[in-house]
C-alpha cells in the first residue's frame, strides 16, 4: 500500500470537514422522527440519542388504530393511495396524449397550449389554492377525492406535458415518416412507436406525478375534511390540534407515511435523475 | 426554426384536394390531434382559467385593497416574504453552489453521502417539519432538554419568538430543497470539459482562479435560472411556514402562501384574494422571465 503524501491527507481531511456537518444536518429531522417512532412515551422525551428499551410497540398501535387520532389510519392511507394512484394514471394519460399532439402531429396552436401549460407550471400552487377551493365548492366538488384528484392533475401535468415534448422532440423523426409510409394511423403511430419508445420519460413522469399527489399537504386539506375522507398528511396536520397529542404516535404514523415515496424515489432515482432534473433547468 | 423543419410530412394533407368537401380539409393528424389535447385543454379551463378569472372578480372592489394595506399582518407578511427571498434563497443557492462543488469530488464515501444527501427531498415535507416543530417545543423538544442538560438553564422559547420562528422556517424549507438545488448545479459542474481544468492546473491556477475563470462563466447562466425557479416556488412554499410556525406568534411570521389561508379561514374571501392580487407584481415578472427562458 502506498502511504499518502501530506497534502492527499490535507485534501481528505477537508472533505470530511465539510461531509460530516453535511451528514449530520441531514439527518438530524430524519432520525429524530425515527427515534420517536420506536421509543416508548416515557423514553421519547428524555432526550436521549437511543432509547433505552426500543421498541415497535407503536407501529402496533397505529396499525391496530388504538388511539383517538389513530380510529381511521386505514381509511386515510387508502385514500392517500387512491388518490396518489389515480392522479399519476390521469396526469400521464392527459400529459402524454398532449405531448405526442403537440410534439409529433404538430396541432395547430400547439405552442400556445404549452405556454398556457408553462404558465400554470409557474403559478405558485398555493396562489391557486383559494380560488382552486372556491371553484371546487361551485362545481360541487368539495369534500370528494375528484376534487383531490383533479387539482393535484392540474397542477402535476403541466410539468409533466413539459417534460414529454422535450422527450418527444429528441426522438427521430424518420420513425414516424416510416409508420405512415406503412399506412399507420396516427392513434397506431401513438401505440406501436410513440409510447414503446417514450417509457423512461413515462415512468418518471407518472413516479413525479404520483409522489407530488401523496406528498400534497395544502390541497388535500381545503380540498376534504370528513376524518374518513382525508388523506394522511392532513391527518397528520390534525395532530396539531391538541397540546397533549402523542408525538411518538405522530411521528410513527409520519415514518410509515413516509417510507412509500422514498422507496418509490430511490427505485426510480435513475429515471428521476435522468428525466426530470435534466429537463429541470434548461440553461 | 428546429420547429418548422421538424415538421412531419404526411401525405397529401387533405386541402390540398379541391374537390374535397369543407369538413375533410383538416387532415386526419390533426383532427387526432386535436382531440388528443383536448382532455389538457379541458383541465386548463376548468380548473385554470375559471378559477383565476372568479378569483379575480372576487377581488374587484377596491376596499379589500385599502383594508389590506391598513391591515399590519399584510405589510408583515410582505416583509416576512422578501426576507424569505432574498435572504433566503440567495443563501440556499449559495450554498447548494459549494456543496455541489464538493459532492463532484470522485470519492466512494461521497457517493455514499451524495444518495443520503437526497434524503429530505425524497421524503415528503409533512412528518420532517412536524419532527423539527417538536425538536424545538420548550418544554419538551429535544433541544431545550440538551440545552437543560448541559447548563442547568432552561432553553429559550424558540418558535415563539417571531424572527426565530421565521428564521427556522426558512432553515427547514432550505433543509427540504437544498439536495435538489445542489443535483441540479452538480448537472451544470459536470457538464465543464475537464480540460480546461487540466489545462489552468498545468499553468497553476489557483482553486479560486479555476473556480472564477471556468466554473463560473460556464454556470452563472444555470445558476440565474436555478435562483429565479427558487423564488417563484418558495414563494408558494405554504408548508414549512404553516406547519412550523402556523403563522404565530400573533401572526408576526406569516409570508404570502398563508396569508391567503389565513383570510379564507377567517371568512373574508376578498381580502384572501386580493392579498394574492398583492403579489401578482412579485409572481409576474418571475414568471415571465422563466417563460422567456424554457419556452425557445
Amino acid at each position: 500500500m502506498r502511504v499518502p503524501s501530506l497534502r492527499e491527507v490535507g485534501t481528505e481531511a477537508r472533505l470530511l470537514l465539510i461531509g460530516i456537518p453535511v451528514l449530520i444536518w441531514t439527518l438530524i429531522p430524519i432520525y429524530h422522527m425515527f427515534l420517536f417512532a420506536i421509543s416508548p412515551k416515557q423514553d421519547a422525551f428524555a432526550g436521549k440519542l437511543w432509547p433505552d428499551h426500543p421498541t415497535l410497540n407503536n407501529f402496533r398501535i397505529v396499525f391496530n388504530q388504538q388511539h383517538y387520532f389513530l380510529r381511521d389510519f386505514w381509511a386515510q392511507f387508502f385514500n392517500s393511495v387512491v388518490i396518489a394512484v389515480a392522479v399519476g394514471a390521469l396526469t400521464l394519460v392527459i400529459a402524454t396524449a398532449a405531448a405526442f399532439a403537440i410534439s409529433r402531429l404538430r396541432v395547430r396552436g400547439g405552442r400556445t397550449v404549452m405556454n398556457m401549460a408553462l404558465f400554470t407550471y409557474f403559478i405558485p400552487a398555493a396562489f391557486l389554492a383559494v380560488p382552486m377551493y372556491r371553484t371546487m365548492g361551485n362545481y360541487g366538488l368539495l369534500n370528494n377525492h375528484w376534487s383531490l384528484i383533479l387539482a393535484m392533475v392540474t397542477i402535476a401535468s403541466p410539468y409533466a406535458i413539459w417534460v414529454l415534448k422535450q422527450a418527444s422532440d429528441k426522438l427521430p423523426l424518420e420513425l414516424d415518416e416510416a409508420a405512415i409510409m406503412d399506412g399507420a394511423t396516427p392513434l397506431q403511430l401513438f401505440r406501436m412507436v410513440y409510447v414503446p419508445l417514450m417509457l423512461p420519460s413515462l415512468v418518471a413522469i407518472g413516479t413525479y406525478a404520483l409522489l407530488l399527489a401523496w406528498n400534497e399537504y395544502l390541497y388535500a386539506f381545503l380540498l376534504l375534511s370528513k376524518d374518513t375522507e382525508i388523506t394522511l398528511p392532513v391527518a397528520l396536520g390534525n395532530f396539531l390540534a391538541a397540546d397533549d397529542s402523542p408525538w411518538e404516535l405522530l411521528m410513527t404514523t409520519g415514518f410509515i407515511y413516509a417510507l412509500p415515496p422514498a422507496a418509490v424515489y430511490y427505485a426510480f432515482r435513475r429515471y428521476m435523475v435522468g428525466g426530470l432534473t435534466a429537463g429541470a433547468v434548461k440553461s | 426554426m428546429v420547429y418548422s423543419m421538424a415538421t412531419i410530412t404526411y401525405p397529401a394533407p387533405a386541402d390540398t384536394l379541391p374537390r374535397r368537401p369543407w369538413s375533410a380539409r383538416l387532415s386526419t393528424p390533426q383532427v387526432w390531434g386535436i382531440v388528443m389535447i383536448a382532455p389538457y385543454l379541458l383541465v386548463f379551463a376548468a380548473f385554470v382559467v375559471y378559477p383565476i378569472g372568479y378569483g379575480l372578480w372576487l377581488a374587484r372592489h377596491p376596499a379589500s385593497y385599502v383594508a389590506l394595506y391598513n391591515d399590519p399582518v399584510f405589510a408583515r407578511a410582505v416583509v416576512n416574504t422578501l426576507i424569505f427571498l432574498i435572504i433566503g434563497i440567495n443563501f440556499k443557492m449559495l450554498v447548494a453552489l459549494f456543496l455541489s462543488g464538493f459532492f463532484v469530488q470522485s470519492r466512494t464515501w461521497i457517493r455514499w453521502l451524495s444518495v443520503l444527501f437526497i434524503l429530505p427531498w425524497a421524503v415528503p415535507s409533512i412528518p420532517t417539519i412536524l419532527s423539527v416543530r417538536f425538536m424545538f417545543n420548550p418544554e419538551w423538544g429535544v433541544i431545550n432538554n440538551l440545552i437543560f442538560k448541559f447548563t442547568g438553564e432552561d432553553g429559550p422559547n424558540w418558535l415563539n419568538d417571531p424572527a426565530m420562528g421565521l428564521t427556522l422556517a426558512i432553515l427547514v424549507h432550505i433543509w427540504k430543497s437544498l439536495p435538489f438545488w445542489t443535483l441540479i448545479l452538480m448537472t451544470g459542474r459536470l457538464a465543464i470539459s475537464t480540460d480546461m481544468f487540466e489545462a489552468a492546473d498545468v499553468d497553476g491556477a489557483s482553486w479560486w482562479q479555476k473556480f472564477r475563470f471556468i466554473t463560473w462563466p460556464s454556470m452563472q447562466t444555470l445558476y440565474l435560472t436555478c435562483t429565479l425557479l427558487s423564488m417563484i416556488w418558495t414563494l408558494g412554499d405554504f408548508n414549512s411556514v404553516y406547519l412550523l410556525t402556523g403563522g404565530g406568534p400573533a401572526d408576526l411570521t406569516h409570508v404570502l402562501s398563508t396569508l391567503g389561508i389565513r383570510y379564507l379561514r377567517l371568512d373574508q374571501l376578498d381580502m384572501s384574494m386580493a392579498s394574492i392580487v398583492c403579489a401578482m407584481p412579485l409572481v409576474l415578472p418571475l414568471v415571465y422571465f422563466m417563460m422567456k427562458r424554457l419556452s425557445r
